[in-house]
């Protein structure tokens, strides 16, 4: 097969704690060798400037497929997740019917392979029909390739069912992601409780409805030796139980968006239901909290949660506007442009949050540049400027807080397998 | 003819620039101040026996209500009517609504056919806010959920105005359902702009000590307050908002917030007792309350009427 090398980039791999200027050879789809010439290669990309590192991964997304293919498909989906550089991403089983069987997750993975845009993973259903009644077929999912398990967007509610939750996925290694919410507490709510919610006159969803299922999480995790993975985590209590409970060696990772970490309740003024998603924007304080703990790695990784609606559903009045916003074409360049260029994050360890951790909290052979390893890599211009423009993406949807955000950084360059997928401009 | 009427106004108010009117917490006070000078010349041309004054002639406005409502709705259409403007009605129940058409687009549709503003009630907050972005007349607020109904925070506070000659430094107590209660924001941010200070009371799981982060007093205890108040603004307890019941009876809230001979007995004398809308009698005040002589509930109707005039004058009558 061909060989492709990408010459004088800094490659950034976390996995192999590198961070260097070289030239990375690709060869038969495979990461063939470091520091090699130009004339070892059939074809060369010039990466002087930018930065080299594994393809990003994206552990949590939204397909709709099957079900409300009019809200994004796998084919549109992955080509989103191409433009945004990432070369894996993991879908939720929240689609209708869920990734409950073997047959869902087949289907996913045809469909995937179908589109061949970048490589698709799934989660499996924690309970049958995500009904938090009875445990779903999990070891014939892991067969079918389930990478981890949750009912997502329906918290498991009965502590009983996660208690066996925990324990059946040790026996497959996986672990449980659970969407942290005691729905009780939030019922009827669309924004965080807070003053603007008070002035707003809108229902509350308040961070206790978070910190109490984590805590109660937590505690099952460490009872059982369970893997818990809190979902979207907003709270800075939510944040500082986790810190404690990695302390003292319960096996708990956990995940935060971009929305969250650059985006506050305020936004909600606008009345705009892209500001609309759960768990909610919260204030200034948990979005402090949720960067500090990004900083001393608390937070393992970062994900877009990305969860597309259609024009239609979603411009409602904000109560029947559906939550969730789109994130795939724009996780990269807001973490780039908000965390990384005002110097609350540096490269390395951005990336790592979107390689190496993801991977090894869902087993993925992914993640790293190490060479054998599968030629996923992303280019990333860091001084790329570009304006967020919802009629440009590829995504079916274009439900996104940052609509005509100014931003510095992008991916130029997305590799899957050793065949370039994606350039830009 | 319409000059004579724009003497008597003043003429056009030079500080007033809206399209719309969403809420009181955008208005300066000088704006706020403005609507309730017009409102006064209003009220005093209704007064002297014109029935019809003719500013919005050859214009409609459409009452658009999504949800129910007999007053304002009554109130905003008399309003454009003896503005000389032509009123249509719109409601939700006897609208395509249930056919699945957005809010959007039944605006809009109305508004190609013809009208110069939109009064809207909606259960939804910032529902109006939606409509102003998408459609191009007046868009005129007439309570968005639990956010604001701007114009019963003006006829409020003209009432206390009219009544109490001012507002700055009066004590005004909003008692009740302050968690569900748009009359309560737009009272909040309206007195506060004038100058008044505001006490919020009732239980406390109806009303948030976030308030005090707005300058507001927080109060729990009617009767530790009611000496200090001169204003007391009766909110309806909204059942029909609340998911799940915040107090265990309607019998204990009664026991504690409702306004009654012996609570009468501790107010200053010269107390006015406000209510905004339909009210529960013997839940929020007796009956005795409701109609003695502190009551203002009576020239808080009429001073509707004209505040809605001011309103809808300044809003389409520019042009």
């Amino acid at each position: 097969m061909s060989s492709l090398l990408i010459a004088h980039g800094r490659v950034i791999d976390p996995s192999q704690h590198m961070d260097r200027i070289t030239n990375l050879l690709i060869r038969d789809g495979r990461i063939a060798a470091y520091d090699a010439s130009e004339q070892e290669a059939d074809q060369t990309l010039d990466a002087a400037g930018k930065i080299v590192c594994p393809g990003l991964i994206d552990m949590h997304v939204h397909l709709r497929e099957p079900g409300r293919e009019e809200d994004e498909t796998i084919q549109t989906g992955a080509a989103a997740a191409l433009a945004g550089g990432f070369t894996s991403i993991v879908c939720a089983p929240n689609t209708d019917p869920p990734i409950d069987t073997q047959g869902v997750a087949a289907f996913i993975h045809h469909q995937a392979a179908k589109a061949d845009h970048c490589n698709v993973y799934v989660l499996g259903c924690v309970s049958k029909n995500r009904e938090g009644k009875e445990l779903a077929e999990i070891g014939q999912l892991v067969e079918a390739g389930a990478v981890g398990f949750t009912d997502d967007g329906n918290p498991i509610a009965d502590p009983e069912l996660l208690r066996r939750a925990f324990e059946y996925c040790r026996m497959f290694d996986k672990p449980v992601l659970n969407h942290a919410e005691v729905k009780e507490l939030t019922e009827g709510g669309v924004m965080h409780e807070g003053l603007v919610s008070l002035i707003l006159g809108l229902t509350g969803m308040p961070s206790a409805s978070e910190e109490v299922m984590i805590a109660r999480d937590i505690a099952l995790a460490e009872a059982t030796g369970g893997r818990l993975h809190v979902m979207h985590l907003t709270t800075a209590n939510g944040v500082e139980m986790i810190r404690r409970a990695k302390r003292r060696g319960v096996r708990v990772t956990c995940e935060v968006t971009p929305h969250h970490l650059t985006l506050t309740d305020e936004q909600f003024r606008s009345f705009d239901p892209n500001y609309k998603m759960n768990p909610p924007l919260r204030g200034r304080e948990h979005v402090e909290a949720l960067i500090a703990a990004l900083q001393d790695g608390t937070i393992d990784v970062i994900a877009s949660d990305h969860a597309p609606h259609s024009q239609e559903k979603k411009l409602q009045e904000i109560d029947l506007a559906p939550f969730g916003v789109i994130g795939l074409e724009t996780t990269l360049g807001v973490v780039a442009t908000r965390l990384i260029e005002p110097g609350l994050l540096d490269w390395p360890t951005a990336i790592e949050k979107m390689t190496i951790n993801p991977a090894r909290i869902l087993g993925l052979p992914k993640g790293t540049l190490a060479v054998g390893a599968d030629a996923d890599v992303t280019i990333i211009d860091p001084e790329a400027r570009w304006t967020v423009d919802p009629k440009q993406f590829r995504s079916k949807s274009c439900n996104t807080p940052f609509a005509g955000w100014k931003l510095k950084g992008r991916a130029v360059a997305t590799i899957v397998g050793g065949r370039v997928k994606y350039t830009w401009p | 003819m319409s000059s004579d009427w724009l003497e008597r106004l003043g003429g056009y108010p030079g500080v007033w620039k809206r399209r719309h009117l969403l809420g009181l917490e955008d208005l300066s006070a000088e704006e706020i101040t403005c609507i309730l000078d017009k409102a006064v010349v209003f009220k005093q041309l209704l007064a002297e026996g014109h029935r019809r004054i003719p500013l919005l002639a050859g214009k409609t406005v459409c009452n658009l209500f999504f949800e129910n409502s007999t007053r304002t709705r009554t109130s905003f259409g008399l309003a454009a009517r003896r503005l000389g403007a032509d009123v249509v009605d719109f409601s939700a129940a006897t609208s395509s609504l249930s056919k699945g058409e957005t809010v959007i687009d039944t605006a809009r549709n109305l508004e190609a056919m013809g009208i110069e503003a939109v009064v809207v009630r909606h259960r939804t907050p910032g529902a109006p806010h939606l409509l102003a972005q998408n459609i191009h007349c007046s868009v005129i607020n007439a309570g968005d959920g639990a956010h604001e109904h701007p114009t019963q925070g003006l006829l409020d506070i003209m009432t206390i105005r009219q009544l109490r000659g001012r507002v700055e430094g009066l004590t005004v107590a909003l008692v009740g359902d302050i968690a569900h209660s748009r009359t309560a924001r737009s009272n909040i941010w309206g007195l506060k702009k004038l100058g008044a200070h505001v006490i919020v009371c009732g239980p406390s799981t109806l009303v948030s000590p976030r308030w005090q982060e707005l300058g507001v007093e927080v109060s729990y205890n009617l009767d530790e307050i009611l000496p200090r108040c001169d204003v007391l603004n009766l909110l309806r307890i909204q059942f029909e908002r609340q998911t799940r019941r915040p107090f265990p009876s309607v019998r204990e809230y009664a026991h504690l917030y409702a306004m009654n001979r012996q609570r009468m007995a501790r107010t200053k004398p010269d107390i006015l007792i406000m209510a905004p809308g339909p009210i529960n009698r013997g839940v929020e005040m007796t009956a005795e309350v409701a109609d003695g002589p502190q009551s203002a509930i009576l020239p808080q109707v009429t001073n509707g009427v004209a505040v809605r005039m001011a309103v809808l004058w300044l809003l389409a009558g520019a042009a």
